[in-house]
């Protein structure tokens, strides 16, 4: 086996990691990916790249993350169900392991109704909770989902999402630690708005001991406008936006909105750090990842491990 | 049953266009129960193909008929002496009626009037909803009778995924979570860890993905 990646090694030193989210461009210019790439270098451990998120097509995560592994970045894949059967997945993950990519993160996908392609056929042939096992058995036990033996096993950091805030929230923490138990070594939740919805879901996690076998990374995203938090409440599937960070927001003059929006998350951050079993958080901020240095020195983050 | 729609009229009225007699076929099972394609929706229609013909000054003849099944052998034999006198026959049967009335009568041309859309339940009068797609191998002993690969937008077997919200699939707020639903009953029989399971990747090859079914019974053939 090669050696580790950057989030793995931040992580099992112990130290909080930082991660960030990177869209890639809605077109075939890598110099989009090397601009947002070179912001965030430095400032984070390890870059995700979405995976045609909420079904828009945009360049490949796994191109886009070849381009972050030349820039010196350890890259987070992001593999959706939607698009693929078991056949195009497992092939990207030998692939993916080939180009020396080292972590793969494991979702369902949005639905293509969110898209641009709403005419398009979806595949969903395994879930997210299938990818992790199909994955894990690949490396570790040297076996496709046929039963057939993998020649050369991918060296995969394996991680999922979950929604704290989605429904029914009591199955929410039983349903990471059947992602742990299905092959999760990380996992990177859903936006936190709602802290304190959060530290519950946490309490449940910490209760069943799924801290200890998953690394929990906090989904944070900088909110710049009252608006930008209106739509996500309004508009994005699983997203609590509570009315108290809207008023707060909406209270702010408009030019401080981005300011304000920084202090929150910052605040968030801070609130995360005392939170045990949060081991580092996951910056999203859609549109706008210039600001996510500025965040990191601002909660103290600054310079990385 | 199985659930269609009929096609919008001015579709119908194109595809159409080329033929002067027309016969408008009926189906008395599922399509009549779905009030889209029975005795009752033959009439309306094909008056309402005369009186467009009429209004635009074509000279047509428009015939009406319907059968018991059109996806039966045995019941497309009565159309034997007739079917070969029309231009075209607008079937309004579901798709399988729509084939196989053309396989059994291949110089007649067979047009469809309905989009077939799904097998479900009549929920109420007027409402219809989509239960089974066929995957040819049931799991719903494992998910308290509630199909994950028909109701869960994303056909997941681990669900639910991390758009549903109270209640309500992500696609939208009228569509039920499957696995809300599933969740509950687990809850109110206290079957939670079977929750708990991982449940494997499922082998499609018994549903559309393997190809076209089909289904012999030796012991009932003559
Ligand atoms: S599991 Fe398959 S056979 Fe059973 S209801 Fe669902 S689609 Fe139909
Ligand atoms: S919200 Fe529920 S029904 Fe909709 S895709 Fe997710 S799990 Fe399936």
């Amino acid at each position: 086996m090669t050696a580790q990646g950057n989030l793995k090694r931040v992580l099992q030193s112990g130290a909080f990691a930082v991660t960030a989210e990177c869209g890639p461009p809605r077109g075939a210019d890598p110099d989009m990916i090397r601009i947002k790439a070179k912001i965030l270098k430095g400032y984070v451990d390890s870059v995700n790249v979405t995976d045609n998120q909420t079904a828009v097509v945009r360049m490949s995560s796994f191109a886009s993350c070849v381009i972050l592994k030349d820039m010196g970045i350890d890259p987070v894949m992001q593999m959706v169900c939607r698009d693929r059967n078991r056949i195009a997945i497992q092939s990207d993950v030998l692939g993916a392991s080939a180009l020396g990519i080292k972590n793969i993160l494991c979702l369902s996908g949005d639905h293509q109704r969110f898209g641009d392609h709403k005419g398009a056929k979806n595949v969903f042939d395994i879930d997210s909770l299938q990818l992790i096992q199909c994955i894990r058995d690949m490396r570790d036990e040297g076996r496709f989902l046929s039963g057939e033996e993998v020649k050369g096993r991918p060296d995969i950091f394996i991680g999922c999402v979950e929604n704290p805030f989605a429904d029914p929230f009591e199955i929410r923490a039983m349903r990471l630690a059947k992602k742990a138990a299905a092959g999760a070594q990380f996992c990177q939740t859903q936006c936190i708005f709602n802290i304190e919805k959060f530290e519950r879901w946490m309490e449940m996690v910490r209760g069943l001991g799924v801290h200890e076998k998953v690394s929990i990374i906090a989904g944070i995203t900088p909110l710049k406008s009252v608006g930008m938090a209106n739509y996500m409440k309004r508009n994005v599937p699983g997203m609590d936006v509570p009315d108290k960070l809207i008023d707060r927001l909406r209270g702010t003059p408009k030019e401080k909105a981005p300011e304000e929006g920084i202090s929150i998350c910052v605040e968030t951050i801070d609130r995360l750090k005392g939170i045990k079993g949060v081991c580092g958080i996951h910056i999203m901020a859609i549109g706008w990842e210039e600001i996510i240095p500025e965040i990191v020195k601002s909660a103290g983050l600054y310079p990385r491990p | 049953m199985i659930i269609a729609d009929r096609k919008p009229f001015d579709e119908i009225m194109s595809m159409l266009a080329p033929y002067r007699d027309i016969l408008v076929l009926g189906c008395n099972e599922c399509v009549t129960v779905c009030a889209v394609g029975g005795a009752k929706e033959v009439a309306i229609l094909a008056s309402q193909i005369r009186l467009r013909r009429t209004k635009d000054r074509i000279s047509s003849e428009v015939h009406e008929k319907t059968i018991e099944r059109q996806c039966d052998i045995e019941y497309l034999e009565e159309l034997k002496d007739t079917i070969g006198g029309y231009d075209a026959v607008l079937s309004l049967a579901c798709g399988c009626g729509v084939q196989f009335l053309g396989e059994r009568y291949t110089d007649v041309l067979v047009l469809p009037g309905v989009n077939t859309t799904f097998m479900g339940v009549t929920e109420r009068h007027g409402l219809w909803t989509e239960r089974c797609q066929g995957c040819g191998n049931c799991v719903l002993h494992r998910t308290m009778g509630i199909c994950p690969v028909t109701r869960c937008a994303k056909s997941i077997f681990n669900g639910p995924c991390g758009g549903s919200s109270e209640g309500r699939c992500e696609i939208d707020k009228d569509t039920p979570c499957a696995w809300h639903l599933i969740i509950e009953r687990y809850k109110k029989k206290g079957m939670m860890d079977m929750y708990m399971e991982i449940v494997s990747p499922k082998d499609w090859s018994t549903a559309r993905d393997g190809g076209p079914r089909k289904r012999q019974r030796e012991d009932m053939e003559i």
